[in-house]
């Protein structure tokens, strides 16, 4: 084996590839790329280790972008190939890039699935509520009324959350971030990275060409931090310019409620705490939606679980060259054989 | 319960006969597949030549006494060469009207049925759509008929353990099999052996079970039969000296793979979705974790295949299953295999379609699906087992070449193929070449689309290879570089280049041999797959009678043998005897122009030897 020594410090640029980036200008993919870049820089992953793989959109051309290995698949089918390479090769550190319409149209039966089973993997869905690649379509996350080729008097189809469906899948890990926020996005990542078993991260991401301004609701400056709340493990679930407002449980009810700290005798010590082994509370938090509530961001959810092929492992003898002709021709042989003279 | 001894002293002498066909057939609740199976193996044990076909419903359990609920397995056993399970039947076992009413038609004229007559209530009469009693009025004539309350005889022998009603009656289908046992002389130890181990934790049952075998054997040899039927001997084929085993079509591709892995020094990952019948191939690998195979039961067809894809580039081999609704759907798939250029076992299970079709009875009616069912220009390899013990070295050179050439190959195999047993002289694995898997780990002057000068097979590198990052993808590559391409001259290129490595797998095979018969002459017999049986023995018949026929059969149908054409050419008359409406045929039309006819059934039953001799017949004296 050629042994090729990585340099000792990593940088954004060693993820690199010499290939021309084709999304289109001022796409939020350009800002996920480089975040992605400047996490695994940060995290000191082997490229080598490391493989990205997608199915097909304007998404799924991020691995050409890596300088990792990167397998760009089929339409929705990501996470069974991710899924397939990882049981034959558990030491790869796998990221699976996809889409809305990749894994909650085409392919959302196996993104159920490797959520359900806890393959340990990355899975970045970039949500942009738009079909992209194929020309402005609406999208199974598009909100009804949604004006698109395919829907000239608007769509009347209800949208799935993407969180919320992970959760749903008996996912172990579910956080989300946006585009535009580079500070935010790398500490998702790495959380993702850490966890051991399937990390399902929803990355909020803006169309330019075909949605433009979709999540201006609680991502424009004006309201961001109104509608925006970044839960934190451990901490009160505050929000708001002011940091005066917080959620808690309504008295008497089963459903979270924004309350604003100094008023009506409501103090610090009333707002929820987050915790983000409370599949319930994650339940909740995903839901939330402007203009009642803000949207949830960060790891809104960690309880890790035995990954799928780590168990499957351990039913399993060690695989390997271990098996011999002899032990072929043992096998031919078990059971009732007879010998004709 | 003691064991009565195997070796008693008959009054009666044996008749001698040269080959039988015995099908057994009850409600699928009634355990006719494993009497059968018990049948086989003593009858291998027995020194006889031996096919057999299990034909049960798709129903798993079907309303009882209905003629849809009839499950049978037919066996043909004899002292010369046995290629099929049977044209008609000598013995029919009918345990209730029913079965009698499916399997009555199938019987030669003077043949054998026995019947429970236990089970002939007039509720079990009009529930198989008898208005009369068959038994009485007279519409068995042609028969012999050997009329036995099964039921109650089965009954009294296991009063003694203390079984209720409904368990005792369960042991019907041993007392049936003591009984086929008296009559050809089987020895009843195997079957003793293996109640005892199958009903280990209920020794209660395994009693009754053999008490039931031990009162049937007992009841052949001391009843007063009447004349026509008696005991009789088959003497031991004259089979080729080594050491056997039975073995399903199914147990030998999962073996087969086993073995291609071994010799291909890879971990085996078969990725599945359960569909009828290809799924025992998926029980079987599953329990053979110490042979370097894992098993991933995926969540639809799709993800099997995209599975199978993603181990394969991971470095070890990935393999799917199916039958071919499962196989339409592992398309786009197997597209992208081909355009990776990434190795993957597809084995195909044929059954009868379209769509959901016959899902337990068999057709070889997907040959165009394997061939040429996908989108664009999409060249792969396709291989046919013809038995089931060729299931084995059919399912090694399916690994070999898709390793080798870095392409999915497809495996047809059948329902029939997969389910039916033969003996099988076990061969040597010392013997087997090994073919090792060559992995690239030198960065000097790599690209991801490298060629092997000789096969043209895409160079393999393992994810976790320093150096070697790269990425691969469904979307056209430069033929120099691996990168993505919409140069047009470069598609062209990719395009004949994907063509000539797979056109080239016909120079790494086998000329094309003929089975039986000259290499010219009046008419040759060409087919594939499980139609091996029937087209053997009827050319063997046709040339102990002096005719200028010669049997082909394929294992590699794409690409062709190189010497196929010509060979076809040497004939006046090409027949391609098919269980489809003429798929090969065509196939053969068009690449070779030789004016090659159909013979086709799609009855989802295999051709009878006597339907391939007729038409070889009719063409001779054209």
């Amino acid at each position: 084996m050629n042994v090729v020594t990585p340099p000792s410090e990593l940088t954004p640029k060693d993820f690199t590839t010499d290939q021309e980036v084709r999304w289109c200008p001022g796409c939020g993919d350009y800002a996920i790329l480089k975040s992605v870049r400047s996490t695994l820089a940060e995290l000191g992953v082997q490229p080598h280790n490391t493989v990205f793989v997608s199915g097909i959109g304007c998404a799924a051309r991020f691995p050409y972008y890596m300088e990792t290995y990167g397998f760009h698949t089929i339409h929705g089918r990501a996470p069974a190939v991710a899924t397939g390479l990882k049981i034959a090769n558990p030491e790869l550190d796998i990221w699976v890039i996809s889409g809305d319409g990749d894994s909650l149209s085409i392919g959302g039966n196996h993104l159920l699935h490797v959520l359900r089973r806890n393959v340990d993997l990355q899975f970045l869905l970039f949500n942009n509520e738009i079909y992209g690649l194929t020309k402005g379509q609406y999208s199974p996350t598009s909100r009804p009324g949604t004006r698109s080729p395919s829907t000239p008097m608007g769509s009347v189809d209800r949208p799935v959350s993407a969180a919320s469906f992970a959760l749903g899948c008996g996912s172990r890990f579910v956080a989300r971030s946006i585009d535009t926020l580079q500070k935010h996005m790398p500490t998702v990542l790495k959380r993702a990275h850490q966890h051991k078993g399937a990390s399902f991260v929803e990355i909020f991401q803006n169309c330019i060409v075909y949605n433009d301004g979709t999540f201006n609701r609680f991502t424009d400056r004006e309201v961001a931090s109104d509608n925006q709340i970044d839960v934190v493990h451990g901490e009160p679930l505050i929000f708001g310019k002011e940091r005066d407002k917080g959620l808690r449980v309504r008295p008497g009810s089963m459903e979270l409620e924004v309350v604003t700290i100094g008023q009506n005798g409501i103090s610090t010590d009333d707002i929820l705490v987050h915790d983000e082994t409370n599949r319930i509370l994650a339940t909740m938090l995903v839901a939330m939606d402007p203009p009642a509530f803000p949207v949830a961001i960060g790891v809104i959810y960690c309880d890790p679980a035995d990954s799928y092929v780590d168990a499957v492992r351990a039913k399993t003898a060690p695989l390997g060259n271990t098996v011999g002709k002899s032990d072929i021709n043992a096998l031919l042989r078990k059971g009732h054989t007879w010998n004709i003279e | 319960m003691a064991v009565t001894a195997e070796e008693f002293e008959e009054d009666n002498p044996r008749s001698v006969l040269d080959s039988v066909v015995i099908r057994f057939a009850g409600d699928s609740g009634d355990g006719m597949q494993l009497t059968g199976n018990q049948f086989t193996l003593a009858t291998a044990l027995a020194g006889n030549d031996l096919a057999t076909f299990p034909d049960f419903p798709a129903e798993i359990r079907a309303p009882v006494g209905t003629t849809f609920g009839v499950s049978a397995f037919q066996i043909n056993f004899g002292a010369s060469g046995i290629r099929t399970s049977g044209d008609m039947l000598d013995v029919l076992v009918a345990m209730n009207p029913a079965a009698l009413k499916v399997n009555a038609d199938d019987l030669r004229v003077g043949g054998l049925a026995i019947v429970d007559t236990g089970s002939f209530s007039k509720r079990n009469l009009d529930k198989a759509g008898y208005a009369e009693n068959p038994l009485t009025d007279g519409s068995l004539e042609k028969y012999k008929v050997l009329e036995i309350d099964m039921s109650r005889l089965t009954r009294e022998s296991v009063k003694e353990l203390g079984l209720s009603a409904k368990d005792g009656l369960r042991c019907k289908n041993m007392w049936s099999l003591g009984l086929i046992y008296w009559m050809f002389g089987r020895k009843r130890k195997p079957t003793v052996d293996w109640l005892k181990t199958k009903f280990k934790k209920l020794p209660v049952i395994a009693d009754a079970n053999i008490a039931a075998l031990n009162a049937g054997h007992a009841f052949g040899e001391t009843a007063e039969m009447p004349a026509e039927v008696t005991a009789y001997t088959i003497p031991p084929a004259d089979i080729q000296p080594g050491l056997y085993r039975t073995v399903t079509g199914a147990e030998a591709i999962a073996w087969g793979l086993v073995a291609g892995s071994q010799l291909a020094e890879l971990e085996m990952v078969f990725c599945s979705y359960p569909i009828t019948p290809a799924s025992s191939v998926l029980h079987y690998l599953a329990n053979m974790n110490e042979y370097g195979v894992l098993t991933f039961q995926a969540e639809d067809e799709i993800s099997a295949a995209c599975a199978a894809i993603g181990v394969s580039y991971g470095g070890s081999l990935g393999v799917t299953s199916s039958s071919g609704p499962g196989v339409a759907l592992k398309t786009e798939a197997i597209g992208l295999a081909i355009s990776v250029e990434l190795p993957l076992v597809v084995v195909n299970s044929q059954r009868a379609g379209p769509s959901t079709g016959l899902p337990t009875k068999t057709e070889q009616s997907d040959l165009y699906q394997a061939v040429y069912g996908r989108n664009a220009d999409s060249p792969i390899a396709v291989l046919a087992s013809r038995s089931p013990g060729d299931c084995f070295d059919t399912a090694v050179e399916a690994v070999r070449l898709a390793t080798k050439y870095m392409t999915p190959v497809m495996l047809l195999t059948d329902g029939y193929m997969a389910n039916a047993s033969e003996p099988w002289l076990i061969p040597d694995f010392e013997t087997y070449e090994p073919f090792p898997a060559k992995f690239r780990d030198d960065p000097e002057d790599f690209h991801p689309y490298l060629r092997d000068p000789d096969s043209l097979g895409r160079v393999w590198v393992k994810p976790g290879t320093p150096g070697l990052e790269h990425r691969v993808g469904g979307i056209e590559k430069s033929y120099d570089s691996g990168h993505i391409s919409y140069d047009p001259a470069n598609h062209q290129k990719m395009t004949d280049v994907r063509a000539a490595k797979i056109d080239g797998i016909a120079n790494d095979i086998p000329l094309q041999e003929v089975e039986q018969g000259e290499e010219t002459g009046r008419v040759a017999v060409i087919g594939w797959g499980s139609t091996y049986g029937p087209i053997s023995r009827a050319v063997s018949v046709l040339r102990d009678e002096g005719e200028k026929v010669s049997h082909i059969h394929l294992r590699h149908i794409h690409p062709f043998p190189r010497n196929l054409g010509d060979l076809l050419k040497g004939f006046d008359k090409v027949i391609v005897p098919e269980m489809n409406t003429g798929q090969l045929v065509t196939i053969l039309r068009s690449e070779f122009l030789v004016a090659a006819e159909g013979l086709n059934k799609v009855t989802g039953q295999p051709f009878k030897i006597a339907e391939i001799e007729t038409a070889i017949r009719a063409r001779l004296e054209d």
